[in-house]
């Protein structure tokens, strides 16, 4: 064991958190295609579970010794006053990020053993396998380099890193749509996922070089130390650099106005979207805040920004989610108005409760989206049942009938079928819905609770998004669980294998738990063991006051959701939905149900604002700058033509054919003239010659002697 | 004593006749001969002059200018045989085929 | 006129003779026999200029070696006599114009040495064996790689010469 930096303690290890997962992707590079299946997703596993022991010991460490350590690993880019190297920073809030990034990390690796051999579109085929494998691990690898870094370039290299990777795994199956027909949605999907994201890595790449032209370094503590005298001489700085900051978080953590990527992002497979899309990357951002926090701190109106757009997004995703029929589209709007709620935090300078409804956050959600991963596998199996039973009648009309697994208006009264993923899936949705004692609970009622003392507007839309999350919490469940089965197949639909199954579980365990983790003082009486991420994390952020359970906020919460469940009991559940039948709220919602079913025409409104004139002008550009004027006319006319003209004309006729063609030919012509004059004196008598040397010798001697 | 002066005249009479030898005559030995009457010519010249300068570098010299005509008459030799040989002839003037 | 003088005299009168003999006589034969003559009166001259060693290698190679093996081949070969008329017509005059050219040059040259100073040689001091042991002395060290090459370029000069005149089979003559 290395022990050097402070003895007895594991803080040398934290290289491999990175490496472990390397190395487990490099096997399978090199070894995958030969081994099976189950092998490759056992090595993949095994590598993200060794980065999950690595970061628990490093978590041990500091709880031995709290102080930050950082731990250098290489010399990267070393110009002048510029040095950068890639060292790596254990402190309270990276490891924390390191500890759920490895730990649901590891779950959904072992889930996506079972749920991509069961994907339809696997067809046995097992460099598919590996290649899944191999871009998770480089994923999990590049979040650990994004969440260890010791400065803003090291972080920078995670960000696009997993940016790459959402981007691989959401095009995994670039060729296919979910059934496998050939289609390029998904390849379209990561585009654009793709392309959001370089918007706002753009904007935090100038906040990193804004950072490096007034702070002089990249690396935190530098930075951080010198933010005071900063904001004092030139508090212009700490704003752009916040809030270009802002952009890279509103690009990575899906906010207005960048957030329209990620529901396309549920292109990808499941364990993906659980993984990437809801857990980790897109925490990214909220991560990004909470580490740059002496930075927000500073300045306040910043501050009221970030909590306003945090909790604008919030409310604005929730309302879309209550809208969408798609059982992994509600859940991604679900994920962007969670990370609003982060933002907001983050933004009023809660970072514990961030950081706290982070970690939660993480456990419900990825949980509710492998759950959802393993009700659409359900129905797949159900379809494929049918497929099945009845292979003659539908033989003929099967390829063109449109059958979408993913839809809750084909499913209803799963709960018969799949009993564990109900409850499962229940449990996830009470704690996103923040019912008490569950994880979502506690922390959603932390960040309300500093919103109410200190900003009451984004208090208000918290609130208002935190009773849209359990309303569309209670109608998912209704729609897909309870009710009668609304077509044949969710009659047929199949349990999950075990593989899937466990992990799920443990996730679900984590999110009833997941509250004691940072337990609130209750009545003034304070558990043992309550406050432990706030004590944790304040060894990093500083003092942070520790939460309390404040009586009339909770109380209205949960009253709140509550109450939200009983509308959607009502509405969904009291009268099931047949099939075929239109969403109930659309009668009496109207226009405004419309405006939630088509996400507000966001998607339309960037059509038509930015693609399209976008088209238009690159149409442009191609046809009239670039072929008409700089390809027809530019290259073909002027260089094209007067390189002909001055090789043929001026070059060819006159310099050639007139200079020095004819110079060599007088030459030679010259040379044949001289030599028929003088061949005669080649006679070939000896003596002749003879007598030309005496001549020669006569003249050089008569020369010698006259000199 | 005889002036160095004199033999340089000897020498230089001597070197002439052999010049109008190799010039006039046809028959190749006698051109050869002649040739051989210009290096005794020289000869005589790098004598007087080391006597002069009361050295033996010109002693030397004439020494290895004797075994070099040695050899060149031996080769010279041996090449109007072979022309014999073909031409049947010694006569300079019938060996023009280098005519251009 | 003192007695080295009437020597030299009557020596250059002999040589320059011999010299004009061997350029007219039609016989090659009779022109080796005027050049061996020659020779010898250039050997004495070299005697008479304190280098006997020259003098005995010029009687021994020149008209020894040399002049014996011009012999062997004029009798080999036939005294052939060559057609009056040549091909060549203006050859002789020009050669005549030439020779008398080159004369006035030399002598014009050795007038002006003369003019400047060209000293008369000096009484000889040399002793005759010395002269022969210095001699060799400066050849065996000081000329030392000259003097190996020129063996070398004797042994080529055999090996040509053999090469040149070997019968090649069926050669006929």
């Amino acid at each position: 064991m290395p022990m050097q930096t402070t003895s007895g303690l594991f803080f040398s290890l934290v290289p491999f958190v990175v490496f472990f997962p390397v190395i487990g992707l490099l096997i399978n590079i090199i070894f995958g295609g030969r081994m099976g299946e189950k092998v490759v997703g056992t090595i993949a596993s095994l590598a993200a579970g060794a980065a999950f022991v690595a970061s628990v010991l490093l978590a041990y460490s500091l709880a031995m010794h709290p102080e930050t350590v950082i731990v250098p690993f290489a010399e990267w880019i070393h110009i002048g006053t510029l040095q950068i190297d890639w060292a790596f920073r254990v402190d309270t809030l990276s490891v924390t990020m390191m500890l759920v990034v490895s730990g649901v990390g590891t779950l959904i690796h072992i889930y996506a053993i079972g749920y991509m051999h069961e994907d339809v579109r696997f067809k046995g085929d097992v460099n598919r396998y590996r290649r899944f494998f191999v871009f998770l691990n480089l994923f999990i690898a590049m979040m650990m380099i994004l969440v260890s870094g010791d400065s803003y370039m090291m972080l920078f290299v995670g960000w696009e890193g997993v940016g790459l990777c959402s981007f691989l795994l959401i095009g995994f199956w670039y060729d296919m749509d979910t059934l496998g027909r050939p289609s390029f949605a998904n390849a379209n999907a990561a585009k654009k996922a793709f392309i959001a994201n370089r918007v706002g890595d753009f904007g935090f790449l100038i906040a990193g070089l804004i950072i490096f032209w007034a702070f002089g370094s990249f690396q935190f503590d530098a930075v951080f130390a010198r933010v005071p005298e900063i904001a004092a001489a030139m508090p212009w700085v700490i704003v752009a650099v916040t809030l270009l900051m802002l952009v890279g978080v509103a690009g990575k953590s899906a906010q207005i106005p960048l957030f329209v990527w990620l529901p396309d992002a549920m292109a990808g497979p499941t364990p993906v979207s659980a993984l990437i899309h809801a857990a980790t990357m897109v925490t990214a951002g909220v991560y990004l805040i909470v580490r740059s926090a002496p930075l927000y701190s500073v300045n306040h109106s910043v501050q009221y920004f970030v909590a306003t757009l945090g909790a604008a997004t919030a409310l604005f995703a929730a309302t879309i989610a209550a809208g969408q029929y798609d059982i992994k589209k509600v859940l991604a709007y679900s994920t962007i108005s969670q990370l609003g709620f982060m933002v907001a935090a983050a933004g009023m300078g809660a970072y514990v409760a961030a950081i706290f409804h982070l970690v939660t956050h993480a456990f419900f959600k990825a949980l509710l989206f492998l759950d959802a991963g393993s009700v659409i596998l359900g129905m797949e199996r159900g379809h494929h049942h049918l497929a099945h039973v009845h292979a003659e009648d539908v033989h003929g009309g099967h390829s063109s009938e449109v059958f979408d697994p993913g839809d809750m208006r084909n499913m209803g009264g799963l709960r018969k079928q799949m009993p564990v993923t109900y409850w499962l899936y229940l449990i996830g949705s009470l704690a996103l819905a923040g019912i008490f004692p569950l994880a979502g609970f506690w922390s959603k009622d932390e960040i309300l609770l500093d919103a109410s003392k200190n900003y009451p507007h984004v208090y208000w839309m918290l609130l208002i998004a935190a009773f849209f999350t359990a309303f569309y919490m209670g109608r998912q469940i209704w729609m897909v669980f309870f009710g009668k089965p609304r077509t044949a197949v969710a009659e047929h639909a199949e349990e999950s294998p075990r593989v899937m199954t466990v992990p799920l579980m443990v996730l679900a365990s984590l999110s009833v738990l997941g509250g004691l983790l940072n337990l609130a003082t209750i009545f003034g009486i304070t558990l043992p063991g309550a406050h432990l991420l706030t004590e944790w994390l304040g060894h990093t952020l500083g003092e942070v006051e520790p939460g309390e359970l404040d009586l009339i906020v909770a109380g209205v919460s949960t009253v709140l959701a509550l109450l939200a469940l009983y509308f959607s009991w009502l509405i969904y559940a009291r009268k099931p939905i047949a099939a075929g039948q239109p969403d109930p709220l659309k009668k009496p919602l109207g226009p405004i149900f419309f405006g939630m079913e088509n996400k507000w025409f966001i998607d339309e409104a960037y059509q038509f604002l930015f693609i399209n004139p976008y088209r238009v002008i690159s149409k442009f550009l191609a046809d009239k700058v670039d072929w008409a004027f700089w390809h027809d006319w530019f290259h073909d006319r002027v260089i094209a033509g007067s390189y002909i003209w001055v090789s043929t004309v001026l070059l060819d006729q006159y310099a050639d054919q007139r200079g020095i063609d004819a110079f060599a030919n007088a030459l030679g012509a010259g040379t044949k003239r001289l030599s028929t004059i003088m061949r005669v004196w080649q006679n070939g008598f000896v003596r002749t010659y003879a007598l030309t040397v005496l001549v020669g010798v006569i003249a050089i001697l008569g020369y010698l002697l006259l000199k | 004593m005889v002036p160095v002066s004199y033999y340089l005249a000897i020498s230089g009479i001597l070197f002439t006749l052999g010049a109008m030898g190799v010039l006039i005559r046809r028959n190749a030995l006698v051109i050869f001969m002649s040739v051989e009457l210009m290096l005794n010519a020289g000869n005589l010249a790098f004598v007087a002059f080391a006597r002069m300068y009361n050295t033996f570098s010109g002693q030397l010299f004439v020494f290895f200018v004797m075994t070099v005509a040695a050899a060149e008459v031996a080769v010279g030799l041996a090449l109007i045989v072979a022309i014999f040989r073909t031409k049947n002839s010694i006569n300079v003037d019938q060996m023009s085929s280098l005519k251009g | 006129m003192n007695l080295d003088l009437i020597v030299f005299l009557v020596l250059a009168l002999t040589s320059v003779a011999s010299a004009i003999g061997m350029l007219l006589s039609r016989s090659a034969i009779y022109a080796a026999l005027y050049l061996v003559m020659n020779f010898m009166t250039v050997a004495i001259f070299y005697l008479l200029l304190g280098a006997p060693f020259i003098a005995l290698s010029q009687v021994t190679v020149y008209a020894g070696a040399i002049m014996v093996l011009f012999l062997f081949v004029v009798m080999l070969l036939g005294t052939e006599a060559l057609a009056p008329t040549s091909v060549l017509p203006y050859q002789r005059n020009a050669a005549l114009v030439l020779g008398a050219l080159l004369v006035v040059e030399i002598g014009y040259w050795i007038w002006r040495g003369a003019m400047t100073g060209l000293i008369p040689l000096p009484s000889s001091e040399l002793n005759s064996m010395t002269s022969v042991q210095a001699m060799s002395k400066m050849l065996f060290s000081q000329y030392l790689l000259p003097f190996e090459v020129t063996s070398v370029l004797l042994l080529v000069a055999m090996i040509g010469a053999i090469v040149l005149t070997i019968k090649q089979k069926g050669e006929r003559g």
